[in-house]
């Protein structure tokens, strides 16, 4: 009993740091985005708040925090309050099946993930398809046109978009021959950079694939058509305001860090160093510990930053070419890989 | 452990269920019929089918329950209108559902030893192991099944095409 104590204990804590780490990036890739789109845009960006602006996460939090929260009249309540509590507890529970480390095992608790499952892949999956309902019933239950609107288009663009994402990830479970996480960032982790998923397990289709999906998935620029604000006010969360409003918005940014996450672990070898054993062996054995973390950690704020550069970078797309790009391109191409990858390797035994 | 988990969770579908046949309007049927999917995949997990469960989520709850939810949020449709119901309806239909519930425990009941039985929290079937009995072993039945499907969404294609 006391070991089932000293368990539940260390996975509270574990649950407790993973969530507050998780916000606290959260709240500064939000400054990341306005920090950076404004040198796209030849702008400084937030500047004001302590130095470099780095303490404007805090002041928008109080902001937030601190504005009146109106529910309209017209609005269905139960579910209108539902809905951002649906999108924000999906978005942080997919975090909690990512391994950032290399297995670390103090008192039997595995230090740098909080749920080692052996369909781990699956749940992450699971829980983005359940995800779609907080952007679907808050549109609904605004009882608005423009966010009625913005859900349905938000809806429709995340079911087309999941069969291929899901459709893009078979080429690496293949290849892994398993679902827990785990294994398929190990199989990738053997000879550094040369045997990542994108490099030498020629899922660079996939991968590509999965990014454009991922970045429909979440409703960011190039498919930002749910919020798209020339035509829609503010899409599905129009009539949210104060700590709702920042519910979704913390949802949005906590997916990205997700998706960010999944790309690195599928794609890019997780927490593996990109020299494979190249480089030498330095430091102790708390060194050798949080390395495989700093590598991590490094290529999920690439997928960040990515994510913003486009943001600068791409026009939003129409609602057709989305639809038609989603089915009758990355659809067939990722079918393909799958056709692809297999025959590789069943003729490669 | 598992039989605290099974009881939650069993009650908790049996309460979406109901609560899916009380509630007048279609979107709070919608959602009770989701926890109803949800909480059979948890059952399903008990049970060592961590594939399955996980496939339930992903089809039924999410992809199923989201385009019915995205229907009923196209057509906007209201609350249901209650009307008396039809004499017959009360007559037949309560005491042919006991029946029918007799006979099918009776058949389950008699039959427990050729179907064998699953134990909660008992060994898991690992997805390798399904993936062999869905290919190999029963691969012609699932092909079969598979192409079944297409027909059917063939069939809607045909049906919502426009005539130019």
């Amino acid at each position: 009993m006391n070991t089932l104590l000293l368990f539940v204990l260390l996975s509270l804590l574990k649950v407790a740091i993973v969530t507050v780490i998780l916000l606290t990036s959260v709240a500064y890739t939000v400054l990341l985005e306005r920090k950076v789109v404004g040198r796209i845009q030849n702008r400084w960006g937030p500047s004001r708040v302590g130095p470099f602006g780095l303490f404007q996460p805090l002041a928008d939090g109080i902001k937030l925090f601190l504005k009146e929260d109106i529910i309209p009249s017209g609005v269905y309540r139960p579910l209108y309050l539902l809905a951002p509590m649906i999108a924000l507890g999906c978005a942080l529970i997919s975090i909690s099946v990512i391994p950032f480390g290399a297995a670390l095992r103090v008192h039997g608790v595995d230090l740098f993930q909080i749920a080692d499952l052996n369909i781990g892949l699956l749940v992450l999956l699971a829980v983005t398809s359940v995800g779609v309902y907080g952007i679907a019933l808050s549109g609904w239950a605004s009882n608005n046109k423009y966010s009625l609107m913005g859900s349905v288009r938000a809806t429709a663009q995340m079911i087309s978009y999941e069969l291929a994402l899901g459709l893009s990830l078979v080429g690496v479970v293949l290849r892994a021959g398993s679902l827990r996480l785990r294994d398929i960032v190990n199989i990738q982790s053997t000879h550094g950079m040369r045997s990542w998923n994108i490099f030498g397990g020629f899922q660079f289709v996939a991968f590509f694939i999965y990014l454009i999906a991922a970045y429909a998935e979440t409703n960011r620029t190039p498919f930002d058509l749910p919020e798209a604000e020339t035509e829609l006010t503010g899409g599905y969360h129009t009539e949210y305001s104060s700590m709702k409003f920042a519910m979704f918005f913390m949802a949005e940014y906590a997916n990205m860090i997700t998706v960010g996450c999944v790309a690195t672990l599928l794609f890019l070898g997780g927490w593996s160093s990109p020299f494979g054993h190249l480089l030498p062996v330095i430091g102790g054995p708390i060194v050798q510990a949080l390395l495989p973390v700093a590598w991590f950690v490094a290529k999920v704020f690439f997928f960040l930053f990515l994510y913003i550069w486009v943001r600068g970078t791409l026009p939003r797309f129409r609602y057709d070419q989305l639809m038609g790009f989603g089915w009758k391109v990355l659809m067939p191409l990722a079918l393909a890989n799958i056709i692809v990858t297999s025959l590789v390797l069943a003729i490669r035994g | 452990m598992h039989l605290v988990l099974f009881l939650i969770f069993a009650g908790l579908c049996l309460a979406g269920a109901l609560n899916l046949l009380f509630q007048r309007h279609p979107i709070n049927s919608a959602l009770s019929l989701i926890v109803v999917m949800t909480s059979l995949a948890v059952l399903y997990l008990l049970l060592g089918a961590e594939f399955l469960a996980l496939a339930q989520i992903i089809v039924y709850s999410g992809a199923i329950m989201v385009l019915f939810v995205f229907v009923i949020m196209l057509l906007n449709v209201g609350a249901e209108e209650r009307t008396h119901g039809s004499r017959v309806a009360y007559l037949a239909g309560i005491p042919g559902v006991l029946a029918l519930f007799a006979i099918l425990a009776s058949i389950f009941l008699s039959l427990t030893k050729n179907l064998g039985s699953a134990q909660l929290g008992g060994f898991i079937v690992s997805t390798s192991d399904l993936s062999r009995v869905l290919f190999r072993d029963l691969l012609l039945p699932f092909e079969v099944t598979s192409v079944l499907i297409l027909v059917a969404i063939l069939g809607a294609v045909v049906l919502a095409r426009k005539e130019h």
